[in-house]
């Protein structure tokens, strides 16, 4: 579904990423782990190119979107991002924040989307939030709510940047179950996140990166139980 | 003090008062639109445009009010069809336009820029396009940190249309000149004028201070 080859990412004189290859398939639930600054989070941003990747290449369901003729919004409509500090639409009420882009871009009457949303809303319990503003939300509602908002355009993939790293603890929980039910129901994703207990979980396989390269990856059990590399060792004995 | 010459010469005031009010809505109207256009022009990715929007906003910051008041008012009819009766107020109204919408496109650009950059980004990442983003998403939410300063450069427009007078508009300072000269008291009447520019702009301020509170209570 997505295939990344020697990916690059300069951001002036420093080199973030140094050759990315990794390819995701439909279905797969891939989870990115590394210690910060080892550029995960600007890998999962340059695979719906809000990062301009500085080389390389990026072919999502067939479609080079790094070229240059490429119209990115289209993809972007079929790869929904979760972000760390939510961006909610404070502007728009909860409803409005979920069916803001199917309203803008798909051929749907008002109605259609709005009965989407309200069931997407539903999934995560928050049905009764419809008309609140983000602003009367916690944290973790907030999460479930942008993940919903990016879930209502019907994405074919999912990219998760830190979803679970600016909540108070208590909420963590509530946001990583909206995940596993997602992974679940055989959603494609892409998580970068410190939660080894999802990673291991939920991953079919885990990256692990640093220094802007993926150091190693494998399955949950290689990664957690037998690394190879002395800098997978040695990160994994830092958090576990 | 004397001021009986009220009696005779308010009607005066309360028309100069009735036009400077009504220039100043003008004003920040025009204001407003080019100092959209600029602002949109200096955060845009077109570097032509960035300059252009630069220079226009630097000269016109960078040259007294007056002398742009001149050249539109004596420049002005060296285009056909500007000769007409009322012409100075046209002239008026586009000076002062266009000063104001240098001010008001660095008001605009900041409020903009203050917006957090994840809301541009949470939308474009769902497909929306850039353009449609700032519409619907960025510019909203950009209206509330203008909206405080954008009062106060209508408040400034209301006290610097008073320049106006020099070309012959009959706005608040004009009148209160023909009521000096008329009334032969040259002091009483700036005492009047002064009075009903700052009940103009303190009322204003009152008002637009309500409204924030509002917008923020809504928050």
């Amino acid at each position: 579904m997505i295939k990344v080859t020697n990916l690059h990412k300069k951001f002036g004189k420093l080199e973030v990423l140094k050759g990315i290859d990794v390819e995701v398939k439909k279905g797969e639930v891939v989870v990115v782990i590394g210690p910060s600054g080892s550029g995960k989070s600007t890998f999962l941003r340059c695979l719906n190119l809000l990062e301009d990747p500085t080389s390389g290449e990026i072919i999502f369901e067939g479609t080079n979107i790094t070229s240059k003729e490429n119209d990115i919004n289209k993809q972007r409509q079929k790869m929904g991002m979760v972000f760390q500090q939510f961006n909610l639409f404070p502007n728009m009420s909860v409803l409005d924040n979920v069916t803001f882009a199917p309203k803008k871009l798909k051929k749907l009457s008002k109605d259609e989307v709005n009965k989407i949303g309200m069931s997407l809303l539903n999934r995560v319990g928050l049905e009764d939030k419809a008309n609140t503003y983000p602003q009367k939300l916690s944290g973790g509602q907030k999460q479930r709510i942008a993940i919903v908002r990016a879930l209502a355009m019907s994405p074919d993939v999912m990219l998760f940047d830190e979803p679970t790293s600016a909540l108070d603890p208590e909420m963590v929980g509530e946001v990583l179950d909206v995940m596993k039910k997602l992974a679940a129901d055989g959603m494609t994703m892409v998580v970068v996140t410190h939660e080894m207990g999802f990673a291991k979980e939920v991953g079919d396989r885990i990256l692990f990166m640093d220094e802007g390269i993926i150091v190693e990856e494998g399955t949950p059990d290689e990664i957690f139980s037998n690394p190879q590399n002395p800098r997978t060792r040695d990160f994994l004995s830092k958090i576990l | 003090m004397d001021f009986s010459f009220l009696s005779k010469y308010y009607m005066f005031f309360l028309i100069g008062a009735k036009n400077t009010i009504l220039i100043a809505v003008f004003v920040v109207l025009f204001g407003v639109i080019i100092g959209i256009i600029l602002a949109l022009m200096k955060i845009s990715n077109n570097k032509l445009f960035n300059i252009l929007a630069s220079i226009y906003i630097e000269f016109i910051r960078g040259t007294p009010v007056l002398v742009q008041l001149f050249i539109v008012f004596f420049g002005l009819p060296k285009f056909p069809g500007m000769l007409g009766d009322h012409m100075e107020y046209i002239a008026g109204v586009i000076a002062l336009s266009i000063n104001s919408g240098a001010y008001v496109a660095e008001i605009i650009r900041a409020g903009i820029q203050a917006v957090d950059k994840g809301q541009m980004e949470a939308a474009r990442s769902l497909g929306i396009p850039r353009s449609m983003a700032m519409r619907f998403v960025i510019i909203p939410q950009a209206f509330k940190n203008i909206l405080p300063a954008l009062g106060n450069e209508f408040i400034t427009v209301i006290k610097e249309s008073s320049i106006v007078s020099i070309i012959g508009i009959n706005e608040l300072m004009y009148n209160t000149q023909t009521v000096q000269s008329n009334s032969f008291r040259p002091f009483e009447p700036l005492i009047v004028v002064a009075g009903m520019y700052f009940i103009m702009t303190f009322t204003l301020s009152k008002v637009l201070g309500k409204v924030e509170r509002g917008m923020r209570a809504r928050d």
